[in-house]
């Protein structure tokens, strides 16, 4: 095995593209079009090279692999990177999106293409950081560091209520994640290092834990997002541009997921325990209330924004269920859902860069004139309900699977909520694709184009491998996925052990 | 029995000395030769500041003690005296263009600038109570005349009016408070005050409670701040941009010193009252900056909010609170210089505009210089990956240790109130329309703010050098 930080290297590439990008200087039409090449080629690169580490990664290992360290702040508080079976998933998922990002931004992004692209990746680096960042002060480094370029993108690029969109996503983020920090600092002193694999390892006393793990909770909760604080993000995915909720959809929704599996289950698996109640609750409530919410949409970006919230609360049923299936369900329903919304954006983009609407009643009869684009959009709208064969089956089935043998009741109404979703899916999908084809503006629309189809096809031959073959991204998270359900179970059994004893 | 051997040195003055004969000479030079030589004056002014800088880091190493204890050289006031000589000389750089203007080629400017910061490092280096009362009184002097230095606007004469009389009226609290501490403990030294101040008594918490208040003036925390956005949108912007840093650092360096060298057997006392000025500073820097219009008067509130968290620090009373405070007001330091520096920038036809209406479109019109701003104001709302968020990570993390769990929450509760307002300007320079084109900027002013401004972002990349000194300088105290 060579030495050189591949990790490090992953994340640190896109920034080296954004400076390139911002060194090809110009503002006519060559320059722009110079910009979106090299930003495509970096991602690209980096995907590479995030290949690399699929390749090496060995999978019968449960521990952090690739791992670097380096002196940064203080004692305790370094530069540690490092990838597991959970949050490798994530990172390729980071990087593999990123291209389609690049080229659905392609014709519909005309103005300060440069900085567009510099926003891009430089939101890359942070969220791939964010998966692979192995210190908690470095971590919360790329997690909120990704508030910034998503500001400026919603806020720069966005629709008609941008202003209002940008503003509640960057404060209500920053208002869960201030708490997280306070936390972050009472577990620096109570470990002595803020080294994510070591505090792991360290008792964290039962009501520090409490404490520390609703902190975590209003950071994580905000950004998954969990009802009752999910208002931002229909408002941030309408307002913003295309790639800009494609890229809020399929990963910075899933940093929230990604942050119960790294820390409030292993550093603080008793108030996860005593929590899980808490969570199934609104779990089930955001399945159900945003299913409703969703059927009564108008605006298609904010139907699959609502449609979001209720999967998300698959996720976060399964994770806080504590059982293998229920884990290892949350993680995969994550990873699928991170490629079926994203898809199902890019979608929404293709019509409304011609129609400049997203107006669910200003559409109807696509399949007359664009057969390609139904079919696309139905796969994603059968992923999106969770049809079997697609990969949407798999993460729902394994979370409900899971949360059965802990909470019956929480998986009942989580079931419901498969049905509304079908409701809404397909509602939507009637609405736009079927029926006559009546209004005159749409009578000159254009089927798929090349570029479009080079974003949308890929990602269906992922939908449908993942949906017959999950084994990939099973395998590559079990191992860790085992270990951190065993060492929860461990810590809870032996709590309840004690007190039996007394 | 020689001077000497008493400990009478001369050599740890060694710098303050220079720099008071280099003012005097300069002064001279000025008297004799009139107005014409305002460029030179203050260009020696900055050189006079390096030199002192250089000979304060070539005084031997460890504590340096002498006039009978009135005077301390450690590594605190090391840290301290050059961040506010660097403050000092960015801001002599940044008035360049304000002096240049022939309606007000004043070289007495530079010179007070010069005899303020050495009232600041005198005042850093206090050792009791009368030293500390002198160096400041020198600062303060100096900075009520260069407040009032554009004596052709009323907003300028006005603001040095204010500045002076509120000034007077906290040093005044500041000298009864020193009485009465004196009273009760028969010392002026903060060693002596320390031993004799072992518990509390009536007549001490009193004269405690003043002392502190003269202070808080100096620092501009609530309740003390009222004089702070009149006096910001009255003097001339360079003037405001040295307010804003060097005579902060330093107020809040002697702040520092008195609490944890001269109390340290009663901080269960001086604590809540820390506390207290810590909470109402940060939520009316943060709330009161909502409404503001005038990027000036902006500045004073944030300044306000970011005086209270930088006493999040102090309240703590550890070696890491005070490392916390280091830190702090180091990137805050940078921080602000940057900004004064954008803020001096921002000229339409020759006139410097004050707006933040009129930093719409920024983005468009100059998109570098509306780049740094974003990352300063970032920075100023603590968002990582910039350095303002490592100055409140320390200051926090020390108060989280020494259990102030209400005032950190409610610390970090009202950062995301102020990063309201900042965002507000980000959102005019980037999302709204472009205004007509800016004048170019100034070579001196590109360079303050590149230097500022990279110093911001790139600070996480290498933040060892500067949190370990402040941690050096911190465990001084101790």
């Amino acid at each position: 095995m060579t030495t050189w930080p591949i990790l490090s290297v992953t994340t640190f590439l896109p920034l080296v593209g954004a400076l390139i990008v911002y060194v090809s200087r110009g503002d006519d039409e060559a320059a722009q079009g110079n910009s979106r090449w090299i930003a495509l080629w970096t991602t690209l690169i980096t995907f590479a090279v995030s290949l690399l580490l699929v390749w090496r990664f060995d999978p019968t290992i449960a521990d952090f692999q690739f791992v670097e360290k380096g002196a940064w702040l203080a004692s305790g508080i370094t530069y540690h990177m490092g990838v597991d079976g959970i949050s490798l998933p994530f990172v390729i998922l980071t990087t593999a999106l990123m291209p389609f990002c690049i080229i659905a931004s392609w014709k519909s992004v005309t103005v300060r293409v440069r900085e567009y692209m510099m926003a891009f990746l430089i939101l890359e680096t942070l969220m791939v950081g964010t998966f692979s960042a192995l210190d908690l002060v470095l971590f919360y480094l790329f997690f909120e560091g990704g508030l910034i370029p998503m500001f400026l993108i919603i806020g720069v690029w966005g629709g008609p209520r941008r202003v209002y969109a940008s503003f509640k996503f960057f404060l209500y983020t920053l208002l869960g994640s201030v708490l997280m920090l306070l936390a972050i600092m009472a577990l620096y002193w109570n470990g002595g290092t803020t080294d994510i694999p070591t505090l792991m390892h360290t008792a964290v006393p039962r009501s520090l834990q409490t404490w520390a793990w609703l902190a975590f909770f209003a950071s994580f909760a905000v950004k998954m997002p969990m009802w009752p604080v999910h208002t931002w993000l229909p408002d941030a995915h309408v307002e913003a541009p295309t790639a800009g909720s494609v890229i809020l959809a399929a990963i910075l929704l899933k940093m929230g997921g990604y942050g119960f599996l790294r820390f409030s289950l292993p550093m603080f698996p008793l108030a996860s325990h005593d929590f899980a109640p808490l969570i199934f609750t609104l779990s089930a409530i955001a399945i159900i209330y945003t299913s409703l919410v969703a059927l009564m949409q108008e605006d298609m970006k904010k139907l699959i924004a609502y449609s979001s919230v209720a999967h998300m609360g698959f996720v976060t049923m399964g994770i806080f269920a504590g059982t293998i299936q229920g884990v290892a369900g949350g993680v995969f329903q994550m990873i699928s859902h991170g490629i079926v919304s994203g898809a199902l954006f890019l979608c929404v983009g293709i019509v409304y860069d011609r129609m400049h609407t997203r107006e669910i009643a200003a559409y109807g009869g696509l399949v007359n004139r664009m057969p390609l684009y139904a079919l696309t959009f139905m796969v994603f709208t059968m992923a999106n309900v969770g049809l079997p064969g697609t990969s949407g089956f798999v993460g729902e089935f394994m979370t409900l699977l899971g949360t059965f043998k802990v909470s019956i009741p929480t998986a009942f109404a989580a079931t419901f909520g498969v049905i509304l979703s079908a409701g809404y899916a397909l509602w939507l999908y009637r609405k736009v694709v079927f029926g006559a084809l009546v209004k005159p503006s749409l009578s000159s629309i254009k089927d798929l184009t090349f570029r479009e189809c080079l974003t949308l096809f890929p990602l269906i031959a992922l939908t449908i491998l993942f949906g017959v073959y999950p084994k990939p991204v099973l395998d590559m998270s079990a191992a860790s996925v085992q270990q951190l359900v065993n060492n929860y179970n461990t810590a809870v059994s032996a709590v309840k052990a004690a007190a039996l004893l007394q | 029995m020689s001077f000497e051997t008493a400990g009478y040195q001369l050599g740890p003055v060694l710098p303050e000395l220079v720099l008071a004969l280099g003012s005097m000479a300069l002064l001279m030079l000025g008297a004799y030769r009139g107005q014409g030589t305002t460029r030179t004056v203050t260009t020696l002014a900055v050189l006079l500041l390096v030199l002192t800088g250089v000979l304060e880091l070539m005084l031997p190493a460890g504590k340096l003690v002498t006039f009978g204890g009135s005077f301390i050289v450690d590594d605190f006031a090391r840290f301290l005296k050059i961040l506010a000589l660097i403050g000092s000389a960015a801001t002599l750089i940044l008035s360049t263009e304000f002096l240049a203007d022939p309606s007000r080629r004043i070289f007495e400017y530079a010179i007070l600038v010069l005899l303020s910061t050495l009232g600041m490092m005198v005042l850093i280096s206090a050792g009791d109570l009368i030293s500390l009362y002198l160096g400041l009184e020198l600062m303060s002097l100096a900075l009520y005349v260069v407040a009032s230095s554009n004596r052709d606007n009323a907003k300028s004469t006005e603001a040095g009016l204010k500045y002076f009389v509120l000034g007077a009226l906290s040093s005044g609290m500041l000298l009864y408070g020193s009485s009465l501490v004196y009273g009760f403990t028969g010392t002026v030294s903060f060693a002596g005050i320390a031993t004799a101040a072992t518990h509390a008594n009536v007549g001490l918490v009193f004269g405690l409670v003043f002392l502190l208040a003269g202070l808080c003036f100096k620092v501009s925390a609530v309740p003390f701040h009222m004089w702070t956005p009149d006096v910001y949108e009255g003097a001339p912007t360079p003037v405001t941009a040295f307010f804003a840093s060097a005579p902060k650092v330093a107020a809040l360096a002697v702040f520092t010193r008195v609490a944890l060298t001269a109390f340290p057997g009663i901080i269960g006392q001086w604590q809540q009252i820390i506390v207290f000025v810590a909470i109402a500073s940060m939520a009316l820097g943060s709330f009161a900056a909502i409404g503001q219009t005038n990027i000036k008067r902006l500045m004073a509130y944030s300044s306000i909010g970011h005086m209270g968290f930088a006493l999040v620090g102090l309240a703590a009373g550890t070696p890491e609170g005070a490392q916390g405070v280091l830190v702090y007001i180091a990137i805050y330091v940078a921080m602000t210089l940057g900004s004064f520096a954008i803020i001096l920038a921002m000229k339409r036809d020759g006139k410097n505009v004050e707006n933040i209406s009129d930093f719409a479109g920024l983005s468009r019109t100059n998109p570098l210089l509306a780049f740094f701003f974003a990352m300063l104001l970032f920075s100023l709302a603590g968002v990582p990956p910039l350095a303002g968020f490592f100055a409140k990570w320390y200051v926090f993390v020390a108060a989280i240790k020494a259990n102030l769990f209400t005032l950190s929450v409610i610390g970090v509760l009202t950062s995301v109130v102020g990063a309201y307002y900042y965002l507000t300007i980000v959102k005019t320079m980037y999302f709204d329309e472009p205004l007509t084109k800016l004048d170019p900027v100034r070579i001196e002013l590109r360079t303050v703010l590149a230097v500022a401004g990279l110093f911001n972002i790139l600070f996480f990349v290498y933040p060892a050098p500067l949190v370990s000194m402040a941690s050096a300088a911190a465990k001084s105290l101790f």
